[in-house]
């Protein structure tokens, strides 16, 4: 078997199990909840009877470790189980919620590594090809800046000066599915802006770091002595050897970008999957939430995964381990 | 009225419909003897009186969550009561701006039998959206769809003083109610009860068909719901506009920016710290309407030291409205006076005393009780309403200095309808009001009513609302519900801090008539009853 195939099984292999714990630390941790999911679904108006009536109906009658079995039997077989908000005879599917707004997160977080990535990567290059210039240093003290002010406050000042003062982009991204291709790019404007300024400096500062470490090292001074150019001194034989640091780093940031864009969803009212769990947090829709915290879980392990690949497919001695 | 007062009073209503020009209508209003600047806002303001068809308006509601679906035995919030019950249905009555009950989809209605029996004419040529005409089992369905022993609806308590529905020819229903009840139209008015067309046998709310104003175009829950306008509508005038969209913003900040920047025409529930900002705006008009919900802290009247009337007399009077109503409601909310029933009610009081901060009358009632000082505690969240933890603590203050140690408990906010509400002793909660007198007594006030969250037990007021229910001579229901109030705010356990104010933006693109106070959004019907100026 060649090795590398054998490395991403095992992998994989490693990834289900840590899928299953995680599934029981998300069942249990949604048992501890205070309060009564009935209860709080049907809110403040609801009668004794109704609350009855509906926890049977959801199944909350029958013990945890059965409820749990049913659940993540229908998770193998790719059913999410159904939201708390179906009626009799009107069943509305986990998937049917999520799908729309996994597809809307996937794109805003597509857009923003589409501009984000080759930014980063660009800009650490060019600051560690000129390190400790004005250029440098004025990239730096960007990137760091806008990666230190929260979220939402970076959100808020593009906002007022893109939105409201120079009425360039739309303060809504609220996107649906049957938009324009180039109508959902505008109205996604400002939080794959918000977001790329938050992303970029760590995926920059692991470039340059990277490369520049790389830089000391005999094998570059030698291909200086020969007389390579600084640009081709990076790209050729600094680049192939620092790409393990960085697509651990893009990894994590891609992931970020699907997971954690819940606050920039939230300023710009973009229906992504965040809000989808926050709401249903809110609401106590627990089949919902179940499904969120699975597909945020596989996206950390397999983003993970991927980026391990890259490392060991770039580097022979990960690849042939003696 | 002189010949030219009478042609201006006609160029204004000719000027709502488009029929005299700007410069015309100034020379008149000169000749009057109006200055042209005079002249000219008389002009603007009978333009934008006058409802004019067409246009399209986008609303940023504060609500909408992904579990919103279009079965009426839910619609939690706004989101789903203005889309799916303003813009897409109609229930048999609906409540107008000034609070009385009128025909909606129901032509008229007649009660027998000392008000035990209802029959509602429906609306002659009223269809729904398919085409099919409204009929008499549609309605029948409409209500049975609450009722029953596995109704998780909503509406179940609502509707259960019916006994018997059922269609009566082809255009009239007839309701058998348990007790006569001379309020049964307003009941037949909730949003939770819009009438569907029947399919075998149920209500298909499924399919979104209604009679309603607008048609449903596309629903994403807990983004958007978009409409267009019913061209077969029943009423010839209305809608005005032609397409409308329900927004679900449920950050405020993005709500005001969404006004702001213009992505929407109109934002529910304004926020109140920003308002002074938002009013700078040229482009925006505030709207603040005192409507019937109201935040009480509901004492136990059967747990000590509440069951002793001179106790709760104590707490009223140790309790600063005024400063409340200032501090934590920022002005946008009217000082309570511990009567539920909403000014715009009809038979609405304002009973004597007017309970005001008065530490010496806290006093005199803490010493009649036979207590020197008191220690309660104030169980609070702000799952009860915002601000509800701050009233607690500014409460503690004005005690203090009436006797009374209050030492005011933090509740977690989930689980505090479960945990708290009806289990406390004395805690905070909030009531989105009722539209009749009857309705919000029933509801939180009769001896065995299932949310009687002081378990109050008058036998006196509980005599006169069973009394009140069935009369129909107007004065002797007036004198009746008048006690009723008068009962509630002597010996009642509710402290009513505030009527809490509805606060809506809107951009001056969009004009109104006079807005109903009754639900938020003038009367959860903006899209029927709201145009573009």
């Amino acid at each position: 078997m060649h090795p590398l195939l054998r490395t991403v099984l095992q992998r994989l292999g490693l990834g289900l199990i840590t899928l299953f714990v995680v599934s029981l630390i998300i069942f249990s941790a949604i048992e501890f909840l205070p309060g009564d999911f009935a209860r709080a679904i049907l809110g403040q108006s609801a009668t004794p009877e109704t609350v009855e009536a509906f926890q049977k109906e959801i199944g909350l009658d029958k013990p945890p470790h059965e409820r749990y079995l049913n659940w993540i039997g229908g998770v193998l077989q790719g059913d999410f189980g159904s939201s708390f908000s179906s009626r009799v005879g009107f069943r509305r599917s986990v998937m049917e919620i999520i799908a729309p707004r996994l597809l809307n997160t996937l794109f805003l977080a597509g857009i923003t590594a589409l501009v984000a990535i080759p930014l980063a990567l660009g800009l650490g290059l060019l600051a560690a090809l000129y390190r400790n210039s004005i250029f440098d240093r004025a990239v730096n003290a960007v990137t760091l800046t806008t990666i230190s002010f929260p979220e939402f406050f970076v959100a808020y000042i593009l906002m007022l000066f893109l939105a409201v003062k120079f009425p360039i982009f739309h303060s809504l991204s609220n996107v649906s599915a049957d938009m324009p291709f180039f109508e959902k790019l505008q109205r996604t404007a400002l939080p794959v802006l918000t977001l790329t300024l938050v992303i970029v400096a760590h995926m920059m500062r692991m470039t340059r770091a990277a490369i520049i470490s790389l830089l000391a090292s005999p094998y570059i001074e030698m291909a200086r002595l020969k007389g390579v150019s600084p640009g081709q001194i990076i790209l050729r034989h600094a680049l192939p050897n620092a790409w393990a640091p960085i697509a651990n780093v893009i990894a994590f940031n891609l992931a970020y970008l699907v997971v954690g864009a819940v606050v920039v969803e939230v300023v710009f009212v973009y229906p992504g999957i965040g809000q989808a769990m926050v709401d249903a947090v809110r609401s106590r829709d627990i089949p919902v939430v179940q499904a969120c915290a699975l597909i945020f879980a596989v996206t950390y392990i397999l983003l993970n995964l991927l980026a391990d690949v890259i490392s060991i497919a770039t580097n022979p001695r990960l690849l042939h381990p003696r | 009225m002189s010949e030219l007062e009478q042609k201006l009073k006609m160029a204004t209503s000719l000027a709502g419909k488009g029929k005299v020009s700007r410069r015309d209508f100034i020379q008149l209003a000169m000749l009057a003897g109006f200055t042209a600047a005079a002249g000219n806002a008389m002009f603007v303001k009978a333009v934008r009186a006058e409802p004019k068809k067409g246009g399209s308006a986008r609303f940023g509601l504060a609500h909408g969550a992904t579990t919103d679906t279009l079965d009426p035995v839910g619609y939690p919030d706004t989101f789903t009561q203005c889309a799916f019950w303003g813009a897409l249905s109609n229930s048999l009555t609906e409540v107008d701006a000034k609070g009385n009950v009128v025909p909606d989809l129901a032509e008229s209605y007649e009660p027998s039998d000392g008000a035990k029996k209802w029959a509602f004419k429906l609306r002659k040529g009223a269809t729904f959206h398919d085409g099919k005409t409204v009929t008499p089992d549609d309605v029948v369905a409409s209500f049975r769809h609450h009722m029953g022993p596995d109704s998780k609806s909503a509406a179940k308590s609502l509707l259960d003083p019916i006994a018997d529905i059922k269609a009566d020819g082809p255009e009239t229903v007839i309701f058998t109610l348990k007790d006569g009840s001379a309020d049964f139209p307003y009941l037949a008015s909730d949003y939770h009860i819009p009438i569907m067309p029947v399919k075998d046998g149920k209500s298909d709310w499924q399919s979104g068909v209604r009679s309603g104003p607008f048609v449903l175009e596309k629903f994403e829950p807990g983004v958007s719901a978009r409409f267009k306008r019913n061209p077969n509508y029943f009423k010839s005038n209305q809608p005005y506009l032609d397409e409308v969209e329900f927004i679900a913003i449920t950050d405020v900040a993005a709500r005001t920016n969404a006004l702001t920047t213009g992505d929407v025409d109109f934002i529910g529930r304004a926020d109140l710290k920003t308002l002074e900002l938002l009013k700078r705006n040229p482009n925006v008009e505030i709207l603040e309407l005192s409507g019937y919900g109201h935040y009480v802290l509901p004492m136990n009247t059967t747990m000590a030291p509440f069951d002793n009337n001179d106790v709760r007399l104590a707490m009223k009077w140790a309790i600063d409205r005024e400063e409340i109503q200032k501090k934590i409601f920022l002005d946008h909310a009217t000082v309570g006076n511990d009567n539920p029933i909403a000014k715009a009610v009809k038979y609405a009081i304002d009973p004597e005393p007017k309970y005001k901060y008065d530490p010496d009358k806290a006093k005199f009632h803490l010493k009649k009780a036979g207590y020197e000082t008191l220690k309660v505690d104030l169980s609070v969240a702000d799952a009860a309403f915002a601000g509800a933890v701050d009233a607690g603590v500014l409460i503690k203050e004005t005690a203090a200095k009436c006797g009374i140690d209050i030492n005011v408990v933090r509740e977690a906010e989930d689980a505090y309808w479960d945990n708290v509400w009806l289990k406390k002793a004395w805690c905070a909660g909030y009531w989105s009001g009722r539209p009749t007198c009857d309705w919000a007594f029933s509801i939180a006030y009769a001896k065995d009513a299932a949310w009687n969250e002081t378990f109050w037990k008058n036998p006196r007021f509980n005599e006169l609302l069973v009394q009140a229910r069935a009369e129909l001579d107007d004065a002797k229901r007036g004198s009746m519900y008048g006690e009723m109030q008068q009962l509630v705010h002597d010996d009642g356990g509710t402290i009513l801090l505030v009527f809490n104010n509805f606060v809506t933006a809107n951009s001056k693109k969009l004009a109104h008539g006079e807005v109903a106070p009754n639900w938020e959004n003038d009367g959860l019907k903006i899209a029927e009853r709201w145009w573009l100026a």
